[in-house]
């Protein structure tokens, strides 16, 4: 305890994660290691970033979610349509497709905030209320089924004509801006732009998928997550026929490679800022509370509806910012890269690294990736195929030795948790007459003991 | 004293300035009638009791205040306000707050985040101050953990403030609990079975502390129990419930003295005895 709060944790931290940026981008400058490794390094970095996401929303929140890879779908494939329209214009405009994507996360958030600020939900039941004093219950049923759907159809038609309007005038100012520039200027600005919107889009739409299913206990949650990810899955094996460009099973083509090293260490770097930030913060305290005991955290007045929808939604993020820079790692998309048995990978990552851990969930990526791939160098000639033996094996094991993880929810360096600044607690003086009710008394010590 | 004269009727005048108001409370599950038509007011700044025998309903009747149940009908005002059909987390910034009669900590996480987790929605900071670490986030989560910490020392839990909250013995989590539930700032505390699983010195211990508490927090509480030893002590006013219904209310004696209280807890000449010894 002494010790860590000598060294500001940061130190240790900051050196390791410059140590590693600069061996990595010198064993690549000086070929020490294959542009395959490379790219398996890169990989590695990218699945810690959705992973991370995971483990927010099972580890610290305690959700059940096999859908996770539907929302790195969405991501990959979001910011890989931005990318592909600047350099191969598929819509018509260079940064069409980027101003249809703002413009319809405008129009969703307009629809959000209209719900929530008229508070529709609760008109609803008063209408109900007021409509089962005059006539029979299921009258008043149908009454209000009526009414609120044409509630949601106008707010839905003021959404769409917010986003309609919002095109044409993010358009013109993209047009105004970002076409100007020079190519080498503008690529990295317009990347990051597809790679966070790639992000909110997928946050957005975990939230909507959130929030109804988010109220299912946590196995059932579990299986609805699945069926998110399936109806993923088969959209974009028929993409084709919405957006030709997609190209449905046939896979996505000619999306430009950006995504170097460095974009994936600041992706990974920001992810974990971001990700401990909200861990230590009030928030995040009252995600955990979630996780351990939901009528707990009601009763001390955490809304855990919203609590569960908010870290699905930073899950749905962190997964659609991964997912962005697979996209651009291979220039490459094929529905089957998301498919379910890729989508247990995080799963399999965060339960190995530790539940609740973030640096475990970083360090068990890299392990994933280092066993997979290792294991092709060390195997025999012929003897490939055996890694998918003795990975499971390997996983066994871990599981069997080790339920916890290999960190359990310990964590190091900067990403533990802060400790309060000491201070001296003042004890309050009894007056007389109190009994020294509130200390521990000697038996519960012995009978602890 | 409050007026609880007449049993079965429903508080519609303020003599005194009133806390919590139930009326004609039922709860069904399926075709059990869990609690029926159950009355009650609880007065400002005062100690009442809700006792019974087992499966009388009284837990029922805490879950239905606090908004984990929803009741099959009547009505629970808290403050001259309806909060039934409201949301638990609604209901605890009303200025509810609670215990449970099984401990219910958040057991994997340390003792300062267990008080200062009930900070969270009436003290705490936006999300995107907690994310960037900007605007009152510090000033705020200085002013959190420091109350979570005095909290902990009028508890004794001021050392103890690192430990993982299910490695404490079991007195220390009750007081922890009770602690966490202060934090949420209540002006009506519900502890249900507070003396649940404590020896006769622990018990001692509680009946202090109970008070202590009233007194230096200045709120109302209302509380089950079991052990008539403990209501008996501190309750100025009781309850009785039996098969979901009000059967008796009063002051500790007029209870002692009840004859439909000493049938219901046990039926024989042994029961008064009992209750008369404690």
């Amino acid at each position: 305890m002494r010790l860590r709060r000598a060294i500001p944790t940061w130190l240790p931290t900051l050196l390791v994660a410059i140590l590693l940026f600069v061996a990595v981008s010198w064993a690549k400058s000086t070929d020490r290691i294959t542009v395959y490794w490379f790219q398996v390094i890169q990989l590695a970095a990218i699945t810690a970033i959705s992973a991370l996401g995971l483990n927010l929303i099972y580890g610290f929140n305690g959700q059940f979610s096999l859908g996770h890879i539907g929302f790195y779908a969405i991501g990959a494939y979001g910011s890989a349509l931005v990318t592909k329209d600047y350099m191969a214009t598929w819509s018509g405009n260079p940064v069409g497709a980027l101003s249809w994507m703002m413009a319809a996360q405008l129009g969703l958030v307009a629809v959000l905030g209209i719900v929530s600020g008229l508070r529709i939900g609760d008109r609803r039941k008063t209408l109900h209320a007021w409509a089962t004093k005059y006539v029979l219950p299921h009258e008043a049923r149908t009454i209000t089924a009526v009414a609120s759907l044409l509630m949601l159809m106008v707010i839905v038609a003021i959404g769409a004509a917010i986003a309609w309007v919002a095109q044409k005038a993010l358009l013109a100012l993209l047009v105004a801006t970002l076409l100007r520039l020079s190519q080498e200027t503008a690529q990295p600005i317009l990347f990051a732009l597809a790679l966070l919107n790639g992000g909110t889009m997928a946050a957005l739409i975990s939230y909507l998928v959130g929030l109804p299913l988010l109220r299912l206990g946590s196995d059932y949650f579990g299986i609805a997550t699945l069926g998110f990810a399936i109806m993923v899955y088969t959209a974009l094996q028929n993409s084709d026929m919405v957006i030709e460009t997609m190209k449905g099973a046939r896979g996505m083509v000619a999306i430009p490679r950006w995504t170097n090293w460095g974009w994936v260490f600041a992706g990974l770097v920001l992810a974990l800022i971001l990700m401990r930030n909200l861990i230590y913060s009030s928030h995040g305290r009252a995600i955990k509370s979630v996780r351990e005991d939901e009528i707990a955290a009601q009763s001390m007045g955490v809304d855990i509806t919203r609590m569960k929808a908010l870290a699905f939604a930073f899950g749905g993020f962190f997964a659609g910012i991964a997912g962005g820079l697979y996209a651009h790692l291979y220039g490459f998309l094929h529905p089957s890269t998301f498919s379910l048995v890729r989508g247990f990978d995080p799963l399999i990552i965060i339960v190995f690294g530790g539940l609740g851990s973030m640096t475990g969930t970083v360090v068990a990526s890299a392990m994933f990736a280092l066993v997979i791939e290792g294991l092709r160098v060390v195997l025999p000639q012929g003897f490939e195929d055996w890694r998918f033996v003795i990975y499971p094996v390997l996983l066994l094991l871990v599981m069997l030795l080790r339920q916890q993880g290999l960190l359990g929810t310990n964590e190091w360096g900067w990403l533990r948790a802060p400790l309060p600044p000491e201070r001296d607690i003042p004890v309050p003086a009894r007056q007389p007459g109190t009994p020294q009710v509130v200390t521990a008394s000697v038996e519960e010590e012995i009978s602890h003991a | 004293m409050p007026d609880g004269h007449d049993l079965f009727m429903c508080p519609t005048h303020t003599d005194r300035e009133r806390t919590l108001d139930i009326c004609d409370l039922s709860k069904m599950f399926g075709g059990l009638r869990a609690v029926s038509d159950f009355t009650m007011s609880v007065p400002q700044d005062g100690l009442y009791g809700l006792i019974g025998p087992n499966g009388a309903g009284k837990t029922t009747v805490f879950n239905m205040i606090t908004g984990i149940y929803e009741p099959s009908d009547g009505s629970i005002q808290f403050a001259g306000k309806e909060i039934n059909g409201l949301s638990p987390h609604v209901i605890t910034l009303a200025g509810i707050a609670r215990t449970f009669q099984n401990i219910r900590l958040f057991q994997n996480l340390n003792v300062l985040d267990n008080v200062r987790i009930a900070f969270h929605q009436h003290a705490g900071h936006g999300l995107l101050e907690g994310i960037t670490r900007l605007g009152r986030f510090g000033q705020r989560e200085r002013v959190i953990t420091e109350s979570a910490q005095d909290l902990l020392a009028v508890f004794g839990l001021q050392d103890r403030q690192f430990e993982i909250a299910k490695n404490l013995p079991y007195g220390a989590q009750r007081r922890l609990e009770i602690a966490r539930a202060l934090a949420a700032e209540p002006r009506l505390l519900l502890l249900d079975e507070p003396a649940a699983g404590m020896n006769p010195a622990e018990t001692e211990e509680l009946m202090a502390m109970i008070h202590f508490i009233r007194d230096r927090f200045k709120l109302t509480i209302l509380l089950i129990e079991h052990q008539m030893r403990v209501v008996m002590g501190i309750c100025e006013w009781i309850t009785v419930m039996d098969f979901g219904q009000v059967i008796a209310r009063g002051t500790p004696r007029d209870i002692q003295n009840n004859e439909k209280v000493v049938e219901a807890y046990l039926g024989t000449q042994v029961g008064r005895e009992r209750l008369h010894a404690s």
